[in-house]
């Protein structure tokens, strides 16, 4: 049986025509309404690094790119170089992901695999209140409590196990890029722990199933099956929480030292570009320095783009070669 | 509703009253002024602003955002006034001059000290410090509390064998400015590898730490450890500090006598404008590391009523208000510069 055709009769209406009148549908004004958002938020992003732009060129012009490799920072002689406060940054970042890593997807495995659900709900609910501790109140904690246990406990027995290694050594005050690295690594935990176990919660039952009907222990499936599964969402928590490390302030600038230098040790003092900028920022004056600070900002920002892209790069790489 | 015509003229009548009551209210209306910079001074000045409110019939918002805040904000005319613990540099002024047309004048209101704080628990009497031993410490030279520098000021104090852990502001201040002030009056080496006063420099050695806060919490922590802070801040959370020697050779401990005393030495040779360190400052008993904090007033003031509140409570400030700065832990001002503020105030127009 043939089914009628159900073609109009009509002749077919102009394009220009049949937008304006889909516009009265809620598709066209939902889409248009949307893409201004979406160009709203990105304008702002855009004159956010213009306005960096702009106002660097004063430092810009007076020293160029050799700002990034230059290790002085004077403000009596208008000498500003940004390489200690990049190397501090850099350095307290990774550190704080090298601790906050392995903790925090072991942290989301345990939460989403093996823990009983109720214990799984109340760790969840307590550790997701950790990130919204004000970053301050990281440094009143680092400054009272950790830069004097680790000044007394933590650094004796480093040195004695560790103490060949370049970057154990020398005498430390407590405030150093170690004690930055610690806090960083508490605050940037629970964002690395609440978004993998989402993530990892996500996996679908059947491959976990699957794999347990082929023999695999509960282990090896969660390793082997789940993990993997997950690696693009747990990556993806681990730059939202590089992203936090990197431009955190104050608890930071409380328990790093404030001193522009560059060492191979964890245990020297050191600064970061957040930290410099806050400290120095209200007082700066000279139009230089004022620009030497901002120009700073830029850098930051820039940095955070190119380690963001390298990432993904590497990630792109590495799932090539496993795909 | 209908009114007779008597019941109507009252009603008019009664409206009229309540209308010309209304409206001779507000003919006592409050000044508004706004003002921004140090936080040295802050706490004495919202103290004045609170007892003037009364007094004068104005309203006075402070900021303290920082001396460098409230040059910004005097010069850019976002606030009606501003404060400093630096005086401001020639650049300075003519930068507001070039904006505004006329000068920006400035009234010494306090007075402070920055202290040199340590930790040193078997030390128990207050350390005497000379003006090279400080200016060892700071640049790194001197790197034990036992160096003959420290120890030839201090006979029959045994000094520890300890590292000297040096601490200094992180944050740009006026605190750093007065510090880095005086060792440069009295270090050519200072001078040499550090430069001149600032806010902020490039400290040869040490930590930095945010705030008097910071750098109390870094000498605190550790033994051996020594910074400077503001003398108000030593005294309400009783930190040891040591004296320091000053320009007639006397070992001088920072309290109200002495750093009002350094003002009034140094006062024969204030300029009229009131721009003037008096770190390092001649006369007996005086403390070498004190410093005036000023108030930026404009010298051309358009609206008559911010004028006279302002002026009213300038000269309310110099005079009746310095006896309540020394409950505060403030030294007043000597004598001799109140007066001569008194005639710089004629200025404002």
């Amino acid at each position: 049986m043939a089914t009628p055709a159900l073609t109009s009769n009509l002749p077919p209406r102009p394009a220009s025509r049949a937008f304006f009148d889909r516009l009265r549908g809620g598709d066209e004004i939902a889409y248009l309404l949307t893409l201004a958002c979406t160009v709203a938020t990105f304008l702002i992003v855009v004159f956010l690094v213009g306005e960096l732009w702009f106002r660097s060129q004063a430092a810009i012009k007076a020293f160029g790119l050799n700002f990034l490799f230059t290790s002085t920072w004077n403000p009596n002689a208008d000498q500003f170089g940004a390489l200690p406060f990049i190397y501090g940054t850099c350095v307290t970042s990774f550190l704080a992901l090298l601790i906050a890593v392995p903790f925090g997807v072991a942290s989301a495995v345990f939460l989403s695999e093996m823990a009983p659900p109720m214990l799984s709900n109340i760790f969840t609910f307590l550790i997701e209140l950790l990130a919204a501790v004000p970053s301050v109140i990281y440094g009143l904690l680092g400054v009272f409590i950790l830069v004097p246990v680790i000044r007394h406990d933590l650094v004796p027995v480093l040195k004695h196990a560790f103490g060949f290694l370049p970057v154990f050594k020398g005498n430390t005050f407590g405030f150093s890029f170690l004690s930055a690295g610690l806090v960083l690594s508490v605050m940037i935990m629970p964002f690395i722990v609440s978004v993998s176990r989402e993530v990892l919660l996500a996996v679908p039952v059947e491959q976990r199933e699957a794999a347990l009907a082929l023999g695999a222990t509960k282990w090896e499936m969660t390793w082997q099956i789940v993990l993997p599964n997950a690696k693009t969402g747990i990556l993806g928590s681990i730059f939202l929480a590089l992203a936090r490390a990197l431009g955190e302030t104050m608890a930071v600038t409380m328990v790093i030292g404030n001193t522009p230098v560059i060492s191979a040790s964890l245990l020297s003092p050191g600064y970061s570009i957040a930290a410099v900028i806050a400290n120095e920022f209200a007082e700066a004056n000279g139009a230089l320095y004022v620009s030497s600070l901002i120009f700073l900002g830029l850098v930051l920002f820039g940095l955070t783009i190119v380690i963001n892209a390298v990432a993904r790069i590497f990630i792109l790489m590495t799932s090539r070669r496993t795909a | 509703m209908k009114l007779n015509k008597a019941g109507f003229r009252t009603t008019v009548a009664s409206t009229f009253a309540l209308l010309a009551m209304g409206a001779a209210a507000p003919a006592q209306a409050q000044v508004s002024l706004t003002g921004a910079g140090a936080t040295f001074p802050a706490p004495i000045y919202q103290k004045w602003f609170s007892d003037y409110q009364s007094i004068g019939n104005a309203q006075i918002n402070y900021q303290p955002n920082g001396s460098g805040g409230g040059i910004k904000a005097v010069t850019e005319g976002v606030t009606d006034f501003g404060a400093s613990d630096m005086p401001l540099t020639d650049e300075q002024l003519s930068d507001y001059q070039s904006k505004h047309g006329f000068k920006v004048l400035l009234f010494p209101t306090v007075l402070g000290a920055v202290v040199p704080t340590y930790n040193l628990p078997s030390v128990s009497k207050p350390l005497n410090f000379t003006p090279a031993a400080l200016a060892g410490i700071f640049l790194g030279t001197i790197t034990k509390w036992n160096d003959p520098a420290i120890a030839s000021a201090n006979k029959g104090v045994s000094l520890p064998n300890l590292d000297i852990n040096v601490a200094h502001r992180s944050d740009a201040s006026g605190t750093t400015f007065v510090w880095t002030d005086y060792l440069s009056k009295v270090s050519p080496e200072w001078v040499q590898k550090v430069g001149k006063a600032n806010t902020s420099v490039q400290w040869p050695t040490g930590i930095g730490g945010k705030g008097n806060d910071g750098v109390t919490g870094i000498v605190k922590q550790q033994e051996g450890a020594i910074g400077y802070v503001e003398l108000i801040y030593a005294v309400k959370n009783k930190l040891a500090y040591g004296s320091v020697e000053n320009s007639s050779k006397q070992f001088v401990a920072a309290d109200l006598a002495s750093v009002t005393a350094a003002a009034a030495g140094a006062a024969k040779s204030i300029p009229d404008d009131f721009r003037v360190s008096i770190t390092n400052a001649p006369g007996k008993g005086a403390y070498p590391i004190s410093t005036f904090t000023w108030l930026l007033v404009p010298s051309k003031i358009s609206d008559g009523a911010k004028k006279a509140a302002l002026v009213g409570f300038l000269k309310w400030a110099i005079t009746k208000g310095q006896d309540e700065v020394e409950a505060l832990d403030y030294a007043k001002l000597p004598s001799s510069v109140a007066s001569k503020e008194m005639k710089a105030i004629a200025l404002i127009q």
